[in-house]
């Protein structure tokens, strides 16, 4: 494999234009696992980008991010109240703690990988009102 | 109207640190009204691990650091009439009991009353039979090393109410730990769903330790956290009627605001309207959050709804060997020089007659979030002819020993026989256990409580 073209991008690395903005800029989450499924969820930092996160972090954005990883199932869960969403995948763990060999068998890391989402600015950043 | 019981965290999992409970049980004692500390250190595979132990030494099989958790605690808690509810029993909570009492002794205190839960092991042939009509033909009975079911809060209570003063468990459910406590305080009934599913997510939110006090949360220009080396861990208040306040041990780091604790209400829930437990259903779909002091924050809207007709069971059984070997490479083109490592150890396995799929990483350009299948590493990676330090690392699971080991000799041999300038090799070698879940009917499950005499 020859390393030397860098343009092939990983899916951690989306391609940012100034219209865009990575979901970690607007949004925090966490991992769980349970065997084979992983959870991931995302929060907004500010309430006020919620719907339009809601908008741009879909079931199909996410699996697109994973789709390298072959996931069976993406289901996500509005948590409007907690201005919170919350991922369920199916698939993703290479049969998860006790069967993978990833270091990170539980994939604690995961949702750093989603947080890599580009998507596009929020209203209130794009001072489109 | 019952004053509300204060729910302290001692030990998030096995292997927590073990000077954390004395700030939260300080903080009990200072709060002075009803009080309860919990310690949970059992995940999947931990128990599993336990099982192991026990067959190995019929007198193990509990949490190794039971002795190391307790001691600081103990005697303050006793003195203080703070139960102790744990599942540090694991494998072996009868074990775990005759130590409790055996510590107590050897720190001058008066014998406690101690309570064991039971009920959850599965691993009898009464509950193997039931769980190879259940599984089928995939049911792993060559291989079958253990299987518990998690079970609910009932058997806490009771022996609470029976006046236990530490109350061993093995696998029950992680938020059984605070709802044992709370029915046994609260005298709710055992159908007040919402009373049961806002006790049920007070010990979901205490459950892991330090993840909803600061823990497992820092990122730094982000979300920055005081003093996290000294995170404290978590108290939360509970009211007759299930309101939920959480805090945190005085005069220790870390913060409980509402970002922490979004973070762990979510944290391992699925469907966030049926969150599945041995004793309720719990629903946080509408839950709120409130910052009513500081690190204070009030969950509210927590609903609940009828328990699960079955219980979850995990079941576990040997799955060959897990061989890892680690190589590093630094300096121009050192990526280049890991992925023909890769190659090359690949191409010997073929040549040895072993074809089994090994697992490539390259520490420093990419290995966590790539796939057991490779398919990530096989496209260049952004950066990686700039890599300047990376490690190769092989992974491959087998059922043969001698194949797993015959990797590990192949990782050993890139010093003289691998890409140049190769260094610091480390390989591992362990028995792997595989697992798989199922439902089972509670009527398959016995759990009780015995108080020791």
């Amino acid at each position: 494999m020859n390393p030397t073209t860098s343009n092939t991008a990983t899916p951690a690395a989306g391609a940012a234009t100034a219209a865009t903005i990575a979901l970690y800029q607007l949004a925090h989450g966490r991992t769980g696992d349970k065997g084979d499924r992983s959870n991931i969820s995302v929060i907004a930092y500010d309430p006020r980008d919620f719907d339009h996160l809601a908008a741009h972090v879909t079931e199909d954005a996410v699996a697109a991010l994973f789709s390298y990883r072959r996931p069976s199932a993406v289901r996500r869960y509005l948590v409007p109240s907690l201005q919170a969403m919350n991922f369920v995948i199916d698939g993703v763990l290479d049969g998860g703690v006790n069967d993978a060999l990833n270091l990170d068998t539980h994939g604690k890391a995961l949702s750093f990988l989603l947080l890599q989402l580009e998507i596009p600015l929020p209203p209130r950043l794009a001072g489109a009102g | 109207m019952t004053a509300p019981l204060m729910i302290g965290s001692g030990a998030g999992f096995s292997g927590d640190r073990t000077d954390a409970a004395l700030p939260v049980v300080r903080s009990l004692i200072a709060a002075g009204g009803p009080a309860v500390l919990m310690f949970e250190t059992l995940a999947e595979r931990t128990l599993a691990l336990a099982q192991l132990a026990r067959r190995g030494n019929p007198a193990h099989g509990y949490e190794p650091l039971l002795d190391a958790l307790l001691a600081p605690v103990l005697g303050l808690c006793l003195a203080n009439g703070i139960p102790i509810v744990g599942n540090f029993g694991a494998a072996n909570p009868h074990a775990a009991a005759q130590r409790v009492r055996a510590l107590a002794a050897e720190l001058g205190l008066a014998p406690p009353r101690v309570a064991v839960v039971e009920g959850d092991d599965l691993s009898h042939e009464a509950g193997r039979a039931v769980l190879r009509q259940i599984v089928g033909p995939d049911f792993p009975e060559a291989r079958f090393v253990c299987a518990n079911a998690y079970i609910g809060a009932q058997g806490i209570a009771d022996a609470l109410a029976a006046g236990a003063q530490v109350v061993v468990c093995g696998r029950v459910a992680d938020p059984a730990l605070a709802v044992g406590p709370a029915m046994a305080h609260f005298g709710w009934s055992w159908q007040d769903w919402d009373r049961l599913a806002r006790a049920t997510m007070a010990g979901h939110l205490l459950e892991c330790g330090a993840q909803v006090t600061g823990g497992y949360f820092a990122d730094p220009g982000m979300k920055d956290v005081p003093d996290v080396h000294a995170v404290g861990y978590p108290i939360v208040r509970l009211d007759e009627d299930g309101n939920i306040e959480v805090g945190k041990a005085a005069d220790t780091g870390g913060c409980v605001d509402l970002r922490t604790v979004k973070e762990q209400l979510l944290y391992e829930v699925h469907d966030p309207a049926a969150y599945l437990t041995p004793d309720v259903i719990a629903d946080i779909s509408a839950a709120t959050v409130e910052q009513v002091g500081p690190d204070r924050v009030a969950v509210r809207n927590v609903r609940g709804r009828e328990r699960p007709g079955q219980l979850k069971a995990n079941l576990f059984y040997e799955g060959g060997w897990i061989a890892e070997g680690e190589i590093s490479y630094a300096g121009p083109n050192a990526a280049a020089r890991a992925r023909l490592a890769a190659e090359i150890v690949r191409k010997r396995m073929d040549l040895l007659g072993h074809a089994a799929p090994i697992r490539f990483d390259v520490i420093g350009v990419l290995s966590v979030f790539a796939d057991d299948g490779g398919r990530l590493l096989q496209q260049p990676q952004a950066g990686e002819a700039q890599a300047r330090d990376v490690r190769l690392r092989a992974a491959l699971a087998h059922e043969d020993k001698s194949v797993a080991e015959t990797l590990l000799r192949e990782v050993n041999a890139l010093y003289t026989c691998g890409p140049a300038g190769g260094g610091g090799v480390r390989t591992a070698l362990r028995a792997r256990l595989n697992a798989m879940s199922c439902l089972v009917p509670r009527s398959a499950v016995t759990a009780s409580h015995t108080l020791l005499p």
